[in-house]
C-alpha cells in the first residue's frame, strides 16, 4: 500500500486528528495528534488490509527552533511487506504522547528510552523509568539545549588535555 | 532500577504453612557470561526464576549525541563502536542513510566490496556468537574452534582496511579501499578450508546430548511475540518467520545473488527454543560462504566509491534505512537540516529488541538458563546501549 492511499484512508477514519502529510519525501511521513496516535496505530495493525504488526524503529527528535519534540514512528508489516511513517509533534515544554505499549511491546523500551534522552512522557506506559542514564541524572542529554553538568557524584566530567 | 538489587534480599512468605523464600538475586555488571556489561536483577524462587529484570546503560556512550557534533564524515569510525564485533554493518547503514539523504549511487564494485566484507564479518560474529554460547553453557574447546577461524577472517579483514575489529571500512558513497592484490585467492582459499570445519564443529558439540539438553525446548517464543517484540534477524527466524532484509527489503547487490534463508525448522527441540537460535546461526555461516563465493566471481572492475564532497552537505529531510546485520535488521534513522553535522542520528540494533524479550521469557525457567538465553539471543551489550 502506498502512502496516498494510507492517508485517505486514515484521513477518511480520524478526520482532523491525522494532519498534514508529506508524501514527496524520501519516506513519505503523515503527522497525527499526540493523544490519537495510540488509537491510529491500533487500527493500523488491527485492519486486515493494513496489518501492520511491527513498530520497526521509534526515534525522537528535538526540533529546538520549532519549538517542538517529533516522536518518529517507522512500521513494518511482516504480513503485507510495506512500511509507513508516521510523526507526532509536542511541545517542548511538557511533552506528552499517548503510549502505543499495548499495541507492539517493542515500543516499551523504546519510549522509555525517548523518555530518558528527550523527556517525553508517555500517557499510559507501564512502566516509564530511564533506561540508559542513571536514573538521578539531571536532564535530557539529546535536547538541544542539554548543558553537560560539571560532574557526577562528585566525579569530574571534565578532562585536561593531555596535549600540553 | 533501585541500588537495592545488589543486596541479598530475603522474604519470608507463608504458603501452605511451609516456610519458603524468595530471593532478589544480582548478576552483574561484571559477569562472565553476559558478553559485555550489563545487570539482572532476579527473582528466584529457589531455583526458578520469577523474574529477570535487565539493567542497561553500562555502556551507553552517547553515540547519536556524539554524531550531531562531528559531521557526516567524521561519524564513520564511531560508528563501528555501536557494534563492536559485527561494525561492518554499522558502517554500511550509515553509508546508506547519508546516500539515501543525498541521492547518491554507489559504484558496483564498491557495493560488492561492502557486501564482501559485510559477509566476511557476519561469519567472524557468528562463530564468536555460537563460541561464547557453548562456553557460556560449560564447554570450553568448541569456543578455541571457533575463534580460531574466527582469527583468520580477522587477517583477512586486517588486510582489507587495517583493523581486525573497528574497520572502519565503508564510506559515504564506496568503500575506503579496492580489495588488496591477491584478496580472492586468499579469502576463496580460506573458505574452501573453512567449510568442511563447519562439520567438525558440530561432530564436536552441536548435536552433543548434554548440550542439546541445555538449549532444547529453553526459552520458547513464538513467532507472534517475536514479531510483537520487533525481535530481527536470527532471533526472528528462529522463530520460524522466514524474513531476511537482505532478501525481501533487498539493498545493495543482494537482489544479483542467490542464498537460503533458514528459519528455525524444530528438528531438534522445537521452533523458537535456543537451539533453534544457535542452529540458525549454524546455516546462515554456509549461506554466507556461498554469497561470497558468488560475488567473487560476478564482481566487476571499476571504481569503489562514487565522487562525494569532503564538506559533505546532503538536503534538509529526513531517511530511515535497514541493513541485515550478524544481529538482524538495524534500523538507521538520520535527520539532515542541510548543514554539515547531521542534525539527529538514531540506530536501532538488534540486541536491544532481543533484551527487552529476556523479562518475559526468562519467567519460570532455571536460574542456570538465563546463561543459554542471553547468549541464544546474541545479545552485545554496547549494541543496547549505544
Amino acid at each position: 500500500m502506498d502512502a496516498a492511499t494510507l492517508f485517505e484512508r486514515l484521513r477518511a477514519q480520524f478526520g482532523e486528528r491525522v494532519g498534514e502529510a508529506n508524501l514527496a519525501a524520501k519516506d513519505p511521513w503523515i503527522i497525527v495528534e499526540p493523544a490519537a496516535i495510540h488509537e491510529v496505530c491500533r487500527y493500523l495493525r488491527d485492519d486486515p488490509e493494513l496489518c501492520f504488526d511491527a513498530l520497526s524503529n521509534l526515534s525522537g527528535v528535538d526540533y529546538k527552533d520549532h519549538g517542538y519534540i517529533e516522536v518518529v514512528y517507522h512500521l513494518y508489516s511482516y504480513a503485507h511487506r510495506h512500511y509507513a511513517v508516521l510523526k507526532v509533534r509536542t511541545p517542548r515544554e511538557n511533552p506528552s504522547v499517548a503510549s502505543v505499549e499495548s499495541v507492539w511491546k517493542a515500543a516499551n523500551w523504546l519510549e522509555r528510552e525517548i523518555y530518558d534522552l528527550l523527556g517525553v512522557t508517555f500517557t499510559g506506559h507501564p512502566d516509564l523509568r530511564r533506561l540508559l542514564m542513571p536514573e538521578d541524572w539531571i536532564g535530557h542529554p539529546l535536547r538541544k539545549d542539554f548543558v553537560e553538568p560539571d560532574e557526577y557524584h562528585g566525579i569530574s566530567t571534565r578532562r585536561e588535555s593531555l596535549l600540553r | 532500577m533501585s541500588l537495592a538489587g545488589f543486596e541479598v534480599e530475603v522474604e519470608q512468605v507463608g504458603r501452605n504453612g511451609l516456610e519458603t523464600e524468595e530471593m532478589t538475586l544480582n548478576m552483574g555488571p561484571q559477569h562472565p557470561s553476559t558478553h559485555g556489561v550489563l545487570r539482572f536483577v532476579v527473582k528466584a524462587d529457589g531455583e526458578v526464576m520469577r523474574e529477570a529484570i535487565p539493567d542497561v546503560g553500562y555502556l551507553h556512550r552517547s553515540i547519536e549525541k556524539i554524531a550531531e557534533k562531528v559531521g557526516y564524515h567524521g561519524f564513520m569510525p564511531y560508528t563501528d563502536r555501536v557494534d563492536y564485533v559485527a561494525a561492518m554493518f554499522c558502517n554500511q547503514g550509515w553509508a546508506m542513510v547519508c546516500e539515501k539523504l543525498a541521492g547518491i549511487e554507489v559504484p558496483k564494485r564498491g557495493e560488492y566490496c561492502r557486501v564482501i566484507a559485510a559477509e566476511f564479518n557476519r561469519i567472524a560474529s557468528h562463530l564468536l556468537s555460537i563460541g561464547t554460547m557453548v562456553l557460556d553453557i560449560g564447554a570450553i574447546t568448541p569456543f578455541f574452534h571457533a575463534f580460531r577461524e574466527r582469527e583468520k577472517i580477522n587477517d583477512l579483514l586486517e588486510e582489507l582496511c587495517g583493523a581486525r575489529l573497528t574497520y572502519n571500512y565503508m564510506r559515504i558513497g564506496g568503500v575506503a579501499w579496492d580489495l588488496p592484490p591477491g584478496f580472492v585467492e586468499k579469502a576463496s582459499a580460506f573458505l574452501d578450508r573453512f567449510e568442511p570445519l563447519i562439520d567438525e564443529y558440530n561432530d564436536l558439540i552441536s548435536l552433543n546430548k548434554i548440550y542439546v539438553g541445555r538449549c532444547a525446548n529453553v526459552a520458547v517464543i513464538s513467532a507472534e511475540d517475536a514479531i510483537n517484540y520487533n525481535l530481527v534477524g536470527p532471533n526472528l527466524r528462529a522463530s520460524g518467520v522466514r524474513y531476511d532484509v537482505r532478501r525481501d527489503e533487498p539493498y545493495s547487490v543482494y537482489p544479483e545473488i542467490e542464498f537460503d534463508v533458514p528459519v528455525g525448522t524444530g528438528e531438534i527441540g522445537c521452533v523458537g527454543d535456543s537451539f533453534a537460535r544457535y542452529w540458525v546461526r549454524i546455516q546462515e555461516i554456509r549461506e554466507s560462504i556461498k554469497i561470497l563465493r558468488q560475488c567473487f566471481k560476478q564482481m566487476p572492475d571499476g571504481p569503489v566509491i562514487a565522487k562525494v564532497p569532503r564538506k559533505f552537505k546532503p538536503p534538509a529531510g529526513d531517511a530511515y534505512v535497514r541493513v541485515e546485520s550478524a544481529r538482524g535488521d538495524m534500523g538507521w534513522y538520520a535527520v539532515s537540516d542541510g548543514t554539515e553535522y547531521p542534525y539527529r542520528c538514531k540506530v536501532r540494533t538488534g540486541s536491544f529488541a532481543a533484551m527487552s524479550i529476556i523479562d518475559k521469557v526468562s519467567r519460570g525457567l532455571m536460574l542456570a538458563d538465563l546463561v543459554t538465553v542471553i547468549a541464544s539471543l546474541d545479545i552485545v551489550a554496547p549494541e543496547v546501549d549505544r
